[in-house]
């Protein structure tokens, strides 16, 4: 352990312990991606406007990430394409934190209904995602709503089942069964003795979910469900990269995807460290 | 005993699928019935008709009927086994799955087993070399194939080997311009490869992540502090110990991974222009089939059931210790 601590403390911020350091790191990648949604919002339409005279340019200094067949720069494209992702992202994942809670809850509350619940949990997870992602974007006829309501109905599973295994250890505790023989209700019981030991597990299940949705997203938009073709959502620009592949413009595939993969690693990385933070019995390592 | 045992599970399960196929049926019939599609615009296309002949096309397609009726038709014609006729492809709906899952299903099998044997190989050598480089090189490398989306990684094996080294072919399962029959063994194969090394790359990040975890968990208990003490050591070790124990979870898991396989092949095979079952489900969702869209659900429940089905069997009746586990938490 001491040699563990002697290793990490050298360099740059030596003068920090772990803790510190992994809440700088926290911080640090989720202003970077609060920075991307603000920045995308205030993108003008000047900056995507077409420009023949510079089109299909490589990187350069003026154009980071090169330009398009419309002399569109690749930079600001991907910029508000990372900003819509990241939204839709978000809302697909708290529509999905918020099934999850009211059927966790449910499930707490008899024998039928939880079988009720966990026969939905496998109901739901018989169809592959993308599929059911599909299946329900072309039910509410396409559109931002279709992908968000899609994401957000293929993702609550995983964080049901664990909301449920946690009410179940929970529901052992001595205080519930005193609370019971006192006369409260079921539904009282869970509302103020089962819900406050979920919210921790709530925060920190939305933001695990939050990579898996942007990457849901950005696959079913590659595939053109979804959003329009003039939206700059990631993987619309992936798509439409496709065509120009053969003529060797690898700037349009290699920066958006680049990008679209450091935005999933940060999520990743602030959803574990949160996760070490919250979790006392892990918040040493 | 064992085999009433094995009756009597097996039949349990069919019920169960059964009525999982019964409801997803109805769900996805439902969804899809929502939906604001109009069938005989998709079955003509952008083709200008006259009034009798759509009021004729209307009634083909049950326009007018009501919504149960239609399910109730449908579903007399799929239990006689007839899904309806594609409307893109323009021949019955059983042939075009037949021959895009046979397809789909040399593509799968083949990136199936090899991410893993490769994850299991990475999994065992992260796992013996807890801690040291080769550890924390192997992991990074999951974590960063676990966030990259699959068809930006498809996309970026096809500029790098197709379009710039010229090694591979940039699509479809056979070159063009050939005959069926003219083509070889060989040029399915060479079709084959880069589509199979870009679905597995994300198997392989499960797979070896959960080898690792558990490799470590068995190298730290008490049979192989002994092993240790009667002088067994290095790879001896591990294989004696270590992959005995670690290898039928790691096969359970990877039949689990069946959904995530399928939904991996659709984007690939899109990138690809592979002639699959998961580019059949994008073009019907794309272009209104809904009776191709149906069938290739109830296909994809059914390839899902089957690999939950087989982990449950491996559960169950191969290794009892598992069972045990769970009863304990």
């Amino acid at each position: 352990m001491s040699s563990a601590v002697a290793t990490v403390n050298k360099g740059l911020f030596g003068g920090f312990n772990l803790r510190q350091k992994t809440i700088m790191l926290t911080s640090f990648l989720s202003v970077l991606l609060i920075a991307i949604v603000v920045s995308s919002t205030f993108i003008d339409d000047n900056a995507l406007s077409t420009d023949f005279e510079s089109k299909n340019l490589a990187p350069s200094l003026e154009h980071p990430f090169g330009t398009d067949w419309m002399g569109r720069d690749m930079f600001v494209r991907t910029l508000s394409g990372l900003g819509l992702s990241i939204v839709i992202g978000a809302l697909a994942s708290s529509i999905s934190t918020m099934l999850s809670v009211v059927l966790g809850l449910l499930s707490s509350m008899g024998k039928i209904e939880d079988s009720v619940v966990s026969w939905l949990v496998d109901l739901f997870l018989s169809i592959p995602h993308l599929l059911l992602i599909i299946l329900i974007s072309i039910g509410l006829g396409g559109g931002a709503t279709g992908v968000i309501i899609g994401v957000a109905l293929s993702h609550w599973t995983s964080l049901t089942r664990v909301v449920r295994a946690e009410i179940k250890q929970i529901k052992t505790q001595e205080y519930i069964h005193i609370s019971r023989n006192f006369g409260k209700s079921r539904w009282w019981i869970a509302k103020k003795h089962i819900l406050p030991h979920l919210v921790p597990q709530f925060v920190l299940g939305t933001i695990v979910m939050f990579p898996h949705a942007i990457l849901h997203e950005a696959s079913v938009t590659f595939l053109g469900f979804g959003l329009s073709p003039h939206e700059p959502a990631i993987g619309i620009i992936l798509s439409e990269s496709m065509k120009y592949l053969s003529a060797g413009y690898w700037w349009l595939a290699f920066f958006p995807g680049l990008s679209l993969l450091i935005v999933i690693l940060a999520f990743d990385v602030i959803g574990e460290n949160l996760g070490k933070m919250l979790d006392p019995k892990r918040a040493h390592e | 005993m064992k085999h009433k045992k094995l009756g009597f599970f097996m039949g349990k399960k069919i019920l169960k699928l059964i009525f999982l196929l019964i409801v997803v049926c109805i769900a996805s019939f439902w969804i899809v019935e929502q939906s604001p599609i109009d069938p005989v615009r998709a079955y003509i296309g952008e083709m200008s008709i006259q009034p009798e002949q759509k009021e004729k096309l209307e009634e083909y397609w049950g326009v007018n009927t009501p919504a149960h009726e239609k399910f109730l038709n449908w579903a007399e014609n799929v239990i006689k086994g007839d899904l309806g006729t594609s409307l893109i492809y323009r021949m019955p709906v059983t042939d075009v799955v037949k021959e895009r899952f046979k397809a789909s299903l040399v593509l799968m099998t083949s990136s199936w087993l090899l991410s893993g044997v490769l994850g299991f190989i990475l999994g065992i050598a992260a796992g013996m070399k807890h801690g040291t480089l080769i550890d924390k090189a192997i992991k990074t490398y999951c974590y960063i194939l676990l966030a990259a989306p699959t068809f930006w990684l498809a996309l970026i094996f096809l500029l790098i080997f197709s379009v710039n080294l010229e090694w591979f072919p940039v699509g479809l399962s056979v070159p063009i311009g050939v005959a069926s029959n003219d083509v070889t063994f060989f040029d399915r194969i060479h079709h084959l490869i880069l589509p199979t090394i870009t679905l597995s790359l994300l198997g392989v990040a499960s797979i070896a992540m959960f080898t690792r975890e558990k490799l470590i968990e068995v190298m730290s208990s008490d049979y192989v502090l002994f092993a240790k003490a009667r002088g067994e050591t290095g790879f001896d070790l591990v294989r004696r110990h270590g992959i005995r124990n670690v290898a039928l979870p790691a096969i359970t898991l990877q039949f689990l991974g069946f959904s995530e396989l399928f939904g991996g092949a659709v984007l690939v095979e899109q990138v690809f222009s592979y002639p699959g079952i998961g580019q059949a489900a994008v073009a019907a969702g794309l272009r209104s089939d809904v009776p191709l869209l149906l069938a290739i659900v109830i296909i994809s429940t059914l390839f899902v059931y089957s690999g939950n089905l087989i982990a449950d069997i491996i559960y169950e009746f191969i290794d009892p210790r598992i069972k045990q586990q769970e009863m304990r938490t």
